[in-house]
């Protein structure tokens, strides 16, 4: 490879010389600034009628690659019309590259099928898939119970040191935007309670609104939604690079179940923390209706009377129940798609997308059932 | 630029995690058209040069010289024309796993190259075919295996015709005879593309098989304790370690 100081284009021309014919090539062959179509130099050659094939290089510059994928393309396409392919006229390195890259044939098998969205909804994999997954989400859940029942008896492989980890991940350290968050929904509510209240001159039932709307509604609901995108993704990621780099499968060849020992904990500890966390974000969203009621002419005493009046126990306690099976909700879903990931840096993402996106549909399938549970209750 | 003159030159290079030493003082130069072994036991630092070396980490001292250009003191826009002119195989492969091995080799390709996608796609066959993965276009890499994933890598890494290969543990994970043939794709390309060639390894068979010129970490002393022609260093290297490092294969070559 001569070194040029300005490449010139790429260039190749088709002679007959006796009864062979030769192809000339020239000018510089660089990938940087492309060349001549292969199609149609294959075209050209086949139309020329030649049996063999022979090549001039004495114009030829500098080359790379671009060159020899032309020459493997030729190869092969005189390969199958049966013209000889006489090389001893190209560059040595040329002719080296050429023979390794036909020195393993090619493969003939069809590669695997991976067909558009819209087919595969028409040939009904995409209704079969979501089927499966259902009845494997169901799978789970049953392990999940059977793991439980190993550790009531004692005899579950599920360390508390994990245990206490996670509680430290799902609990204190999501203090900071639990509180933000919460703050922020109870003035929410009270700029939208006190428009309407204010037209009677009842200012004063924000308090309640506040308190029983943030208790036994936007508590539990804004805490899940938070600990949806916080912890549910994160078990999904969690879960899922340990499957890509086979460390699940390392805890199950060890006879441990994964269940108990990877899950369990997560699971429980974000049961344990949910209940505490919405009551927190309860009460400060009190503050926060609190703090909208006192820019109109209601007292801090007046409001804390009102508030206690208003919030019973009841109150709280649905909002608590809520908030527990929201946690198991958050953990399965995340736990589920970890568990179930693939083995690619791609599936980890999949697997963190559906852990959040099934974990929140289901918080408000729940919400809603829970809703429509204590209504027919009359609690 | 001919084959034999300085290629990489590394001069005093300190490499440092946070206030932990890897390795210091390292000087050696691999020269052009060379096969360049970084060897040495389990963790004394070879990915860590490596990765030193491709700029991937900054190193605390030192520099490592281009043809002469000094890549730390490189701007931008120098750094990216340094990088161009290398291809790297990651340890695994490093190949993207959402896409098709076509499109993993195309991708440099369509990002530095005028061609337009049917030349493209003329070049991504053609160098699948170099690496013995003819066909092989429309697989994902997770359809096929290690070996198979480290080839692809390789055909991603020669897709722009780099002067320089960077290898780390090309064989690692690979049965010997696999291990084999890439030793000898490795010497091929070598031969036919003329390119030098770099590789993190600790399997002796390798290192003998294909490198001609090395140098030796050691994890004791964080420097280097040799380096040259790895033959001649199992016979008369001026330390101890080194020949005995090189010198287990012995048994396994006579």
């Amino acid at each position: 490879m001569s070194v040029a100081a300005a490449p010139r284009a790429a260039s190749c021309t088709l002679e007959r010389r006796g009864e062979r014919v030769v192809l000339v090539l020239a000018g510089d062959w660089l990938l940087a600034q492309g060349g001549p179509s292969a199609a149609g130099v294959l075209h050209r050659v086949t139309a020329s009628g030649a049996r063999e094939l022979g090549f001039d290089c004495a114009a030829l510059g500098d080359w790379d690659s671009l060159l020899v994928t032309l020459l493997h393309r030729l190869d092969a396409a005189c390969e199958q019309a049966g013209v000889t392919l006489l090389g001893d006229g190209l560059p040595e390195g040329a002719q080296r590259l050429l023979a390794l890259a036909g020195a393993v044939p090619r493969r003939g098998e069809a590669p695997p099928a991976h067909p558009p969205w819209w087919r595969r909804l028409l040939d009904g994999q995409i209704l079969a898939g979501a089927w499966r997954e259902l009845l494997d989400a169901l799978g789970f859940i049953g392990e999940i119970v059977l793991a439980c029942g190993h550790l009531l008896r004692g005899r579950a492989n599920t360390r508390a040191v994990d245990f206490f980890w996670f509680l430290q991940q799902t609990g204190p350290a999501a203090i900071g935007i639990v509180t933000l968050i919460s703050v922020l929904v109870g003035m929410i509510l009270a700029y939208l309670g006190s428009v309407q209240l204010r037209q009677f001159g009842a200012q004063i039932y924000v308090a309640d609104l506040v308190g029983i709307g943030m208790v036994r509604e936007m508590g539990a609901l804004m805490t899940g939604v938070i600990m949806a995108g916080r912890t549910g993704a994160a078990f999904a990621a969690q879960l899922g690079t340990m499957q890509t780099r086979e460390e699940i499968d390392a805890v199950r060849t060890l006879g441990i179940d994964p269940t108990e020992f990877l899950v369990l904990p997560r699971l429980l500890a974000l049961v344990l923390v949910m209940p505490l966390l919405t009551l927190y974000s309860g009460v400060l969203g009190m503050c926060g209706g609190a703090l909208v009621a006192l820019g109109m002419d209601v007292s801090w005493t007046q409001y804390l009377n009102e508030t206690r009046n208003a919030v019973t126990l009841t109150h709280i306690m649905t909002g608590e129940a809520k908030a527990v099976a929201f946690g198991v909700v958050i953990a399965v879903a995340g736990c589920h798609a970890g568990m179930r990931c693939g083995r690619s840096s791609e599936a980890v993402g999949k697997a963190t997308t559906r852990a959040v996106v099934s974990a929140i549909v289901w918080l408000i399938v729940a919400d809603a059932a829970f809703n429509i549970l204590y209504q027919r209750l009359g609690i | 630029m001919r084959a034999g003159d300085p290629h990489i030159e590394v001069r005093g290079l300190t490499m440092r995690y946070g206030a932990r030493v890897i390795q210091r003082d390292l000087d050696f130069t691999v020269n052009r058209g060379d096969v360049f072994v970084i060897m040495g036991g389990s963790g004394c630092g070879k990915s860590t040069l490596l990765k030193h070396m491709i700029g991937l980490l900054e190193p605390a001292a030192g520099e490592v010289l281009y043809d002469g250009v000094s890549f730390q003191r490189a701007g931008a826009a120098g750094r990216d024309a340094l990088r161009r002119r290398w291809g790297i195989t990651y340890q695994s492969g490093g190949l993207f796993s959402a896409m098709t091995l076509a499109e993993n080799v195309a991708l440099p390709l369509q990002q530095y190259t005028p061609l337009d996608a049917a030349a493209i796609a003329d070049v991504v066959a053609y160098k699948l075919a170099l690496v013995g993965l003819a066909g092989f276009e429309d697989y994902y890499p997770s359809e096929i295996s290690g070996g198979m994933q480290k080839r692809a890598g390789l055909a991603r890494a020669i897709a722009l015709d780099p002067e320089i290969l960077f290898f780390d543990e090309p064989s690692a994970g690979l049965d010997p005879l696999s291990s084999r043939l890439l030793d000898e794709l490795i010497l091929h390309m070598r031969d036919a593309l003329g390119v030098t060639v770099v590789i993190v390894t600790h399997e002796l068979a390798s290192i003998f098989a294909i490198g001609n010129n090395s140098v030796y970490l050691d994890a004791e002393s964080r420097t280097m304790l040799d380096h040259g022609d790895p033959k001649t260093l199992r016979e008369r290297s001026r330390h101890e370690t080194v020949r005995r490092f090189l010198a287990r294969a012995g048994t396994e070559d006579a």
